[in-house]
């Protein structure tokens, strides 16, 4: 009977390590509910920018929402508590969708402000998480580069939108902006992933946002000062598109 | 993948011309198949290119490494099985002891030379991150380690014994054995890709002391997955077996895999589904071994011994079902 009480220890130890498990995860389950939350609230804030007159309150939508983006700080740290140190892809799968989205919405804000790209430090410092993976809790690259595929489409759609507001150079700075973005995408080497299988998605953005251009354009609605040819590679004007 | 007519005549018309010719030489990999070749001209010193430049090297440099850790972990796999198929040969006391020998050096091989590679592979990443790609390796591995165990010594091997060999003791300093310069070489390869997840990673300074351990980390639900495939080959013994006339082992098997199974039942389906998969043919396996038995005491006064094992592998219930996967 000495094997049986082996055995039987060894699995209860493995019942044990699958509670302290399940603890661990309702805890961090808790934690994202919450970052949820705020990136709802943000979202909720910027969909101001599709409205005819949002695009004006630009400025003021980005900086509520940049204030309210600041409470996932803390949510950060709460979360980051919560996961093991060195376990941070073990329990990657339940924060990974909020980050993507957090992302997105901080590089949308940038993007609204300063008409460029969010890098992926400022992104780190808004949710006061670290870049590299060596400092334990951090941004996840593909997190990220997920994040700003998520910008394109919403930028195909404020193309459209910014039209119906009557802003006709909008969408030719996007349209520049967009393929910036793609040429970037396609230096990755992608592998057969989530990532890959969104990547493919970002030409029907660019393809919206060219049609938008190419009605604009034929009907005479472009500003001569936005540039020449569709997605033309004339460098995007910086005014904070509150004109 | 079908666009109407004017968005690409608009494509192609802007950009086809001169950025395919300037840029498709060196930037585009094969891969990506936008084949309309609409390719905006932004020059090599745009901030975001650069940026995705860095992208680039850290994904490729990831990507390098999960496949370097997948083929040996596969390399893993051809050896476990090759030992396990090894320990089936053994049909009485007589070659027991140097089939044992024989499957222990091979066990020490793999140690040695795969498992030590996947131990740097993933020295200072998190485990997790790549433990898709070493998973199946380690598992098949942890089956073999098991059953070996279990012909020498008729025990359950645990999770502490299995991490226990799978933590090395390297040399810090540039050795002089093949060995070490064979394994530190692939990651003076990854330095440079690693560059920026590794460059600043603080390495054990070389002068501390002349050893360190290095340790592959099993996860627990690893073990117990191997585990699970470790009864599929108690099965398969227990018919072997019965194949050579041997009618007490069945019996001692039988208990055994019992024992698991109520073990196996106590953890429900938390593990997650892999596991639960994995308990409907661990049942099975032992409705097998339970039906020989059956079969053992009722009939094995009555059919002669080269005979058995046709009536066995008749049952009813000894379909075949895939242990391996």
């Amino acid at each position: 009977m000495a094997e049986a009480s082996l055995t039987a220890s060894i699995f209860s130890e493995f019942n044990e390590y699958l509670t302290n498990d399940q603890d661990v995860r309702e805890e961090i389950r808790v934690a994202v509910r919450a970052m949820e939350q705020t990136a709802r609230e943000v979202m909720t804030t910027l969909e101001g920018i599709h409205q005819s007159a949002g695009l004006k309150e630009a400025p003021a939508l980005c900086q509520k929402a940049r204030k309210l983006l600041e409470t996932t700080r803390s949510q950060f740290a709460e979360l980051q508590k919560k996961v093991p140190a060195d376990q941070y892809y073990r329990f990657h799968d339940h924060w990974r969708f909020v980050s993507q989205r957090l992302s997105f919405l901080a590089a949308l804000i940038v993007y609204l402000e300063a008409e460029r790209l969010v890098t992926r430090e400022e992104v780190a410092h808004l949710m006061g998480v670290s870049v590299r993976k060596e400092d334990g809790f951090h941004l996840d690259l593909e997190d990220f580069l997920q994040g700003l595929l998520q910008l394109a489409s919403e930028l195909s759609r404020l193309a459209i939108n910014s039209v119906t507001a009557g802003e006709y150079d909008r969408p030719v700075r996007i349209s520049n902006f967009i393929q910036e973005l793609n040429t970037g995408f396609r230096l990755l080497n992608l592998k057969n992933d989530s990532l890959r299988k969104r990547f493919d998605g970002l030409k029907y953005d660019i393809k919206k946002v060219e049609e938008v251009v190419y009605d604009i354009s034929i009907r005479g609605l472009k500003p001569a000062s936005a540039g020449g040819g569709e997605g033309g590679d004339e460098p995007p004007t910086s005014s904070t598109g509150a004109e | 993948m079908v666009r109407p007519d004017r968005g690409h005549r608009d494509d192609g018309k802007s950009f086809k011309g001169p950025a395919k010719r300037s840029q498709s030489g060196d930037s585009w990999p094969a891969s990506q198949k936008m084949r309309k070749g609409v390719k905006p001209a932004v020059d090599e010193n745009s901030e975001v290119v650069k940026t995705f430049r860095i992208f680039q090297s850290e994904l490729d440099a990831k990507h390098d490494k999960h496949e370097r850790l997948v083929k040996l972990s596969r390399d893993v796999t051809i050896e476990s099985k090759r030992t396990i198929f090894l320990l089936h040969r053994i049909s009485g006391e007589e070659d027991k002891e140097s089939l044992i020998k024989e499957a222990q050096g091979k066990i020490q091989d793999i140690q040695a030379s795969r498992l030590q590679r996947i131990a740097r592979e993933l020295e200072g990443e998190d485990p997790f991150l790549f433990h898709r790609a070493v998973s199946p390796g380690l598992q098949e591995y942890i089956e073999a380690v098991l059953f070996l165990c279990y012909a020498a010594e008729r025990r359950l091997m645990g999770l502490g014994e299995v991490r226990g060999q799978l933590e090395f003791r390297v040399p810090i300093e540039e050795g002089e054995d093949s060995k070490t310069k064979d394994s530190s070489k692939p990651e003076g390869e990854a330095a440079p890709d690693d560059a920026i997840e590794q460059g600043s990673l603080p390495k054990e300074p070389p002068s501390a002391t002349l050893h360190r351990t290095l340790a592959l980390y099993v996860s627990p639900l690893d073990y117990v997955l191997g585990v699970a495939d470790f009864t599929g080959e108690l099965m398969r013994m227990c018919i072997n077996s019965v194949g050579v006339g041997d009618l007490e082992t069945p019996f001692e098997l039988v208990a055994f895999m019992r024992e698991l199974y109520d073990s196996f039942q106590l953890l429900g389906n938390q593990p997650g589904r892999e596991f639960v998969r994995k308990l409907s043919v661990m049942r099975q396996s032992v409705s097998k071994v339970e039906n020989a038995c059956y079969m053992l005491r009722v009939r094995g006064s009555e059919i002669p011994k080269h005979m058995l094992l046709d009536a066995i592998s008749s049952l009813p219930d000894s379909a075949q079902t895939d242990f391996d996967t």
